[in-house]
């Protein structure tokens, strides 16, 4: 039976979404909506723990909306309604039970535009998940901001000045200060679309580096234009093309050896 | 357990300890906002539903078109006040809006935090404050006694006076919503700094502007002390610029010191025609905003 196949016949139109132990995130027949435009088509997608997913395809084909609707950030956007699981761990975050807020703790994210809060300083920025969560202790605080910002590469050149607003750092400043926010709140998952987009070399390599320590703590998906830095990175690779998930597999295996003609013509450069 | 897993478990105690509080204030917080809007609701309501009730009764052609005949045996109706009302405001519109709009862009786009611009922002606020019936005073003074007699002129000057500071402000504070690299795309397309200013930027902020308009609007829809200074009021249709004219809130408070039933009648027909008018303004704002962005909400997006 082919996978098209197999997605239209009975069995599994009538098959419940379960949750799938040994995967951190299992996404299971997601799909969704802006207005009346359907962006997702039937997604299906198992993330190992500690490990980095890339997700790749071209401009518009729905990479955004999906690592949007990983931690229920999507449904915030005018317009948009999700159907289907993602499970984390052993809990289906659609579950009508399930509070979004407690998810989005769990699941960190790094948007593609840097978007420090504008009136708080550098430490506030980092600080502010925490304190606003009810934390507290102000020396944990101050160990959390300072190893936050040393995992996001930021911290020796801001470390004088944790005072300054947050805006008044460079693009690329920004972006790491928003993933030393994302890391403050010890996530175990961490969502980046396309985080080293508005970043030099040097910095994405640091990023990229970070990505590598950062696995052995959490599982990382990110989306990447990028085909170079997503064979890097990556450990898996999943292509997207007009809102479905055409192929995913290991990163080697997808970019030395895919099983679509698609994927390949996408990942020589053919088209996108 | 790892430093890391220890973080994770005081974190994850935090957010559940402050859980169940959050809830509540969740609720608490919804409910405060459903009840405050009851409570904004309930006057407004009442009040609408007050003048359609009393109101509605007075209103036929005649009461539309004809000046008041007489009022002991209810001839006649309110057509000089509403065409002086729509004279008066459009004026009055014709002199505000543009100078408002003008002076806001002024502000936000081109003085930034100049001297002047702090002093002009500071003189702006201080105007928005001022009571209308000194606003009215003025306008005696410099539009009534030179020319000799009350005219619609003054009226339309007093009015555009109050409307001026409500539109500068809403018109600046909504141009500095419009996030910079907006303004920069346009720059970078080499196109000149007042048309970025009025068909990139001010665009951006259309819809946060026209509410502004049409608040002002409405704000001098309603003035009455200013007229009883400037237009006096007349129960002839308008006959030349130096004549006094009528308008809606001068009838209504004419007829409601008269002590007949039929005065009582139409002051709140009056009262009704003249709500029904800012009623009409807001949801002639709202059409238009909402058709250009395809019936959703209005947003700084272009
Ligand atoms: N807020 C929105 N309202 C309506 N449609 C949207 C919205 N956001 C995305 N879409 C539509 O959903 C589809 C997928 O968009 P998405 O942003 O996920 O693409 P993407 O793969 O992230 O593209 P890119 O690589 O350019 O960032 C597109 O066709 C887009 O037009
Ligand atoms: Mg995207």
């Amino acid at each position: 039976m082919t996978s098209e196949e197999y997605l239209s016949s009975q069995d599994y139109q009538l098959a419940k979404t379960v949750a799938k132990p040994g995967y951190k995130v299992s996404v299971q027949r997601l799909n969704s909506w802006f207005f009346e435009k359907k962006a997702l088509k039937e997604i299906n997608l198992d993330v190992k723990e500690n490990t980095v997913t890339a997700l790749i395809g071209p401009s518009g084909c729905g990479k955004t909306t999906l690592i949007r609707s990983l931690n229920r950030m999507n449904e915030m956007t005018l317009g948009a309604r999700v159907e289907g699981s993602v499970f984390l761990d052993d809990v289906d975050i659609y579950d009508r039970t399930v509070d979004p807020v407690i998810i989005k703790r769990r699941i960190g994210m790094v948007f593609q535009k840097p978007n420090p809060f504008p009136t708080m300083s550098i430490y506030d920025n980092v600080a502010a998940g925490l304190r606003l969560n009810g934390i507290r202790d102000k020396r944990l605080i101050n160990e959390i901001v300072e190893e936050s910002l040393k995992g996001a590469a930021l911290w020796d050149e801001v470390k004088d000045e944790l005072g300054k607003p947050g805006i008044s750092l460079s693009g690329g400043q920004q972006q790491r200060l928003c993933i030393a926010r994302a890391l403050a709140m010890q996530p175990e998952v961490l969502l980046m679309d396309e985080p080293t987009s508005a970043l030099d070399p040097i910095a994405s390599a640091k990023i990229e580096e970070l990505m590598h320590d950062l696995k052995r703590d959490l599982t990382i998906i990110i989306v990447t234009h990028n085909m170079q830095q997503a064979a890097r990175v990556s450990d898996f690779t999943a292509f997207m093309y007009l809102g479905e998930l055409i192929e995913y597999g290991p990163t080697t295996r997808i970019f030395e050896n895919p099983d679509k003609e698609l994927t390949e013509r996408y990942i020589s450069g053919k088209f996108g | 357990m790892s430093k890391r897993q220890e973080r994770m478990k005081i974190i994850q105690n935090a957010v559940e300890r402050t859980n169940a509080r959050r809830k509540l204030m969740n609720t608490v917080f919804t409910y405060v906002t459903i009840g405050c809007v009851a409570l904004a609701m309930i006057p407004l309501g009442s009040i609408l539903i007050e003048v359609f009730k009393n109101g509605a009764g007075a209103i036929n052609a005649e009461f539309l078109t004809q000046p008041q005949g007489s009022i002991i045996t209810g001839d006649g109706g309110i057509g000089p006040a509403i065409q002086g009302t729509l004279l008066v405001m459009g004026l009055a519109s014709l002199i505000g809006i543009p100078v408002g709009v003008l002076t806001g862009i002024y502000l936000s786009e081109y003085a930034r935090d100049s001297k002047f611009a702090r002093a002009v922002r500071f003189f702006n606020n201080v105007m928005t404050g001022l009571p209308s019936i000194v606003i009215g005073i003025v306008g005696f003074i410099l539009l009534v006694v030179t020319v000799g007699s009350f005219n619609i002129m003054a009226g339309a000057f007093a009015l555009s006076i109050i409307m001026i500071p409500i539109v500068v402000g809403v018109t600046e504070e909504t141009l500095k919503l419009v996030p910079n690299s907006v303004r920069e795309a346009g720059h970078s397309l080499g196109i000149p700094k007042w048309k970025v200013t009025i068909f990139i930027t001010l665009m951006a902020a259309k819809s946060g502007v026209l509410t502004g308009i049409v608040l002002a609007m409405s704000r001098i829809a309603g003035e009455t002390a200013p007229l009883i200074m400037t237009i006096l009021g007349t129960s002839l249709f308008f006959q030349c610029l130096d004549c006094p004219v009528d308008a809606l809130p001068l009838r209504i408070w004419r007829l409601a010191s008269l002590p007949y039933e039929h005065a009582e009648s139409f002051g709140w027909g009056a009262a009704l025609i003249l709500i029904l008018i800012v009623l009409s303004l807001s949801m002639v704002l709202r059409f238009f905003v909402l058709r250009r962005s395809g019936g959703r909400a209005p947003s700084l997006k272009l």
